[in-house]
């Protein structure tokens, strides 16, 4: 592969994507291209079978020559999966089933005529007119740089991520830049580590450069370990060469030639497509020996892990490659200078690599110009919860959570009310309503109690209880803890039996300064980042929602209804009609009265299961 | 482990040869305990310790290495699974919306706290995020992901996936 070929393949696969860009002007139509999501969240929702019947309806009308079906990575809504776009028009047809294939292919792609009645109902401007997908309130204040190919390109493809400027950083790299020039230009683009601590990656680089050795290693960090958290799958799904490029971009700075991508077990369409992504880049010269002409050598592979949080931690995650229990070990020696197999290592984030040929192709003054003065450039998250728009959001840093949550992501289902955002999962910590108006970075976050962790921001409304999400996130951390170092081990296990008295109503005020105490002993004395940051859900809670704790402590009541012992049913006489369907559907017959009068709920009895208070259709079963 | 003395180890010719193939092709593979045990669970469907013993032999580390190895990460199972596996995410973002209630809703239809039932047909775990947080709360049987799960969901679910 030369220089000359690149841009022959790329002018070629541009032509051959066709028409993929919203163009509302065109009178005409004569291409068209349908886009199919092939995330995991639409592909559960079967969109395969959607694929399939695509490819097959069109062949059938007779439209192969005119019409291309594609599979691509994630589109961002997920909450509205399976999602199909079709181009020129940007036509978003939402929660499609695969019996309304036949009818879009029909009236869409044959009649030219746009099936409204499917699409999302926001970009349906009037009957027949529909809005571009970045004016809707999900994508206008959105900016896709590292999702910049998700959705847009098919995966398994090289040609389509060479049609948009693929492999021509790593080309311009190895052609005319020293390693210290790529440093210089990651030091000062200013950014920073997506997998949670917000290490500057330039410095990271200049590092591992400056170690002598052999031998040296370029890891990425595919283990996402945030439960409720998606970025880096959807990444590694829908542009997995970005990530190729960048780590052939980081060997070169550090005088490497050899990499891993460390795989979560959970994610096999994941590992399929970067499978494919690999061989297909050594098969055109953009991996393997002599790249480009230019003597540089850089081969991957792919390791998978088997379910253990704190192998995403970087020295665990090594010690994992190299066949042991993930266990980690002390700093120093940093990686930098003793890493995989002992040899100097690097290790970046998914997201963090989706940036640098971006970085290199367009400068770091580019990159450097958004964000805030110590964040720079754009933060994916996956929005989740008690949220309309659940789904993937990557927006400039600095902007707040409120538009976050208000604007992209629609607000609150069933009118409830915000209580909490949580951020930075079983590391990080709530996010009150007071504070939504906050500018999120890395700094801010902090100040805040939480941190940025790595990009899963969940909601929850008046419903959760805050102190059993504290214990939710103590009993991953419990679950996922080591066992190597005693303060993390047992620490966290008396931590969680103290909750677990609050949640009970067994707890004592001093309980709760036991527990504030305790925590600041886990922080300090940990080994790694897991058990350094494991307190921070319940310091959080209790620095916020005290008044939460304090209602199961003293009143021995749970506010949200949440906590089964301290949760009571009753009947309320007055709206009571008598209709003997709680007492039918009580599984213990803990409910008793006659037809027409009121019924009563005998506590001794009750399971606490709730299944009176969905049957009741009058709303007369209160719970508290 | 009362569960493995349910479920005497019948691995067959065919497996054990794909075993020792695998094996082989790891021998001078950097770090290749995991890869080797993740092919051989992909094999049997668990990793008895009669399996663990060959691959111990094999890669010429200890056997105490290896169980090791298999007791820490959760993806490995020294039990074998029921015919139908069912997942319950108990990611956050399921958590929130309730998928608590729909793990104790299994359990008790189930009639099992978690692992196999006697009849050797369903089995029960709870899982970590598996990626589908826009359909929380996400229950799996096998390869089908069922999402926004309500619990009297649950019965109807459980009645397509018969012995
Ligand atoms: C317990 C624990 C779990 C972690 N899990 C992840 C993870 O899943 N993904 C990730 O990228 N970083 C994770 N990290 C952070 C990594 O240790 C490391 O800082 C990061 O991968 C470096 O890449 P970056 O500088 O590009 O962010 C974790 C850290 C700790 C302490
Ligand atoms: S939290 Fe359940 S699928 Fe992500």
């Amino acid at each position: 592969m030369n220089y000359n070929e690149l841009v022959a393949i790329k002018e070629r696969a541009l032509k051959a994507m066709g028409p993929r860009a919203a163009d509302h002007t065109l009178k005409e139509i004569k291409e068209r291209t349908v886009l199919v999501c092939g995330g995991t969240g639409c592909t559960s929702g079967k969109s395969r079978v959607i694929l399939e019947e695509f490819r097959e309806e069109v062949a059938k009308a007779g439209l192969s020559d005119r019409v291309k079906v594609i599979m691509t990575g994630c589109f961002g809504l997920c909450a509205l999966g399976p999602v199909v776009i079709v181009y020129p028009e940007g036509a978003f047809y939402s929660q499609v089933h695969p019996e309304y294939v036949h009818e879009i292919v029909e009236s869409h792609l044959v009649n030219n005529t746009v099936l409204t009645k499917y699409l999302y109902k926001e970009t349906v401007k009037e009957e027949g007119v529909i809005k571009a997908l970045n004016e809707t309130d999900f994508y206008r204040k959105q900016h896709r740089l590292a999702l910049r190919n998700c959705g847009v390109i098919d995966p398994e493809n090289v040609e389509e991520y060479i049609a948009r400027d693929g492999y021509l950083a790593l080309y311009k790299v190895l052609t005319s830049m020293s390693q210290d020039d790529v440093v210089k230009v990651m030091l000062d683009s200013g950014l920073r580590g997506r997998g949670g601590a917000g290490f500057p990656t330039g410095r990271k680089w200049m590092f591992a450069k400056a170690s002598q050795a052999d031998k040296k290693f370029v890891l990425c960090n595919a283990d996402e370990g945030d439960p409720g958290a998606f970025m880096d799958r959807s990444v590694l799904e829908g542009d997995p060469h970005a990530v190729l490029e960048a780590m052939a971009i980081a060997a070169y700075t550090i005088g490497s030639d050899q990499g891993y991508i460390y795989v979560r077990a959970e994610y096999p369409i994941a590992v399929q497509r970067l499978r494919i992504a690999i061989k297909q880049a050594n098969e055109y010269g953009l991996l393997g020996n002599n790249i480009f002409g230019t003597g540089f050598n850089f081969n991957v592979e792919v390791r998978l892990g088997a379910g253990a949080f704190v192998c995403g931690e970087e020295t665990a995650l090594m010690v994992s490659i190299e066949g042991n229990r993930g266990e980690p070990r002390p700093r120093p020696p940093f990686p930098a200078v003793k890493g995989l197999f002992a040899k100097p290592t690097i290790l970046n984030n998914v997201e963090t690599y989706a940036n640098v040929a971006q970085i290199i192709l367009n400068g770091a003054e580019w990159f450097a110009s958004m964000g805030t003065e110590k964040s720079k450039g754009t933060k994916v998250f996956a929005l989740g919860g008690k949220i309309t728009n659940t789904g993937l959001v990557e927006v400039p840093m600095g902007t707040t959570l409120r538009e976050i949550i208000e604007e992209i992501g629609g607000g609150i289902p069933n009118s409830k009310k915000f209580k909490a955002a949580q951020t930075g999962g079983p590391s990080g910590g709530c996010i009150p309503a007071e504070k939504m108006d906050v500018a999120i970075d890395y700094d801010n976050l902090i100040a805040i109690g939480s941190m940025m962790g790595s990009g899963g921001l969940i909601v929850m409304d008046e419903d959760n209880c805050m102190v059993d999400i504290a214990k939710f996130f103590l009993e991953f951390t419990v679950d996922e803890s080591c066992g190597k170092c005693t303060p993390c081990r047992i620490g966290t296990k008396r931590l969680y039996e103290l909750l677990t008295k609050v949640t009970n109503g067994t707890a004592e005020l001093e309980d709760l300064d036991k527990m504030e105490e305790l925590c600041k002993y886990i922080k300090e004395n940990s080994l790694c980042g897991l058990g350094q940051t494991a307190p921070n859900p319940v310091l959080s809670t209790l620095r916020y929602f005290r008044d939460e704790y304090v209602a199961h402590v003293v009143e021995k009541r749970c506010p949200a209804g949440v906590c089964k012992n301290l949760v009571s049913y009753s009947i309320q006489p007055d709206k009571c009609k008598g209709c003997t369907a709680c007492a039918r559907k009580c599984p213990v017959g803990a409910i008793s009265g006659t037809v027409k009068n009121p019924h009563v709920i005998d506590k001794a009895k009750c399971i606490k299961c709730g299944a009176c208070m969905a049957t009741c259709k009058f709303g007369a079963i209160v719970k508290g | 482990m009362a569960q493995n003395a349910k479920v005497p180890f019948n691995g067959t010719k065919a497996q054990a040869d794909e075993l020792e193939k695998v094996l082989k092709g790891l021998k001078n593979v950097e770090g290749a305990l995991m890869p080797a045990l993740q092919q051989a669970q992909d094999i049997y469907g668990y990793l008895p310790i009669e399996v663990q013993e060959v691959i111990a032999d094999r890669l010429g580390v200890s056997l105490a290495e290896v169980f090791g190895v298999a007791t820490f990460y959760s993806q490995f199972t020294l039990t074998p699974k029921g015919k139908y596996k069912i997942g319950v995410c108990l990611g956050t973002a399921c958590y929130v919306k309730g998928s608590g209630e729909i793990y104790a809703e299994l359990q008790k239809q189930l009639g099992i706290e978690s692992g196999i039932t006697d009849d050797l047909v369903y089995s029960l775990d709870a899982t970590r995020c598996i990626g589908c947080c826009g359909l929380a709360p996400v229950m799996t049987v096998n390869d089908d992901v069922y999402g926004k799960l309500t619990k009297d969901q649950i019965a109807g679910i459980l009645a397509k996936y018969k012995a």
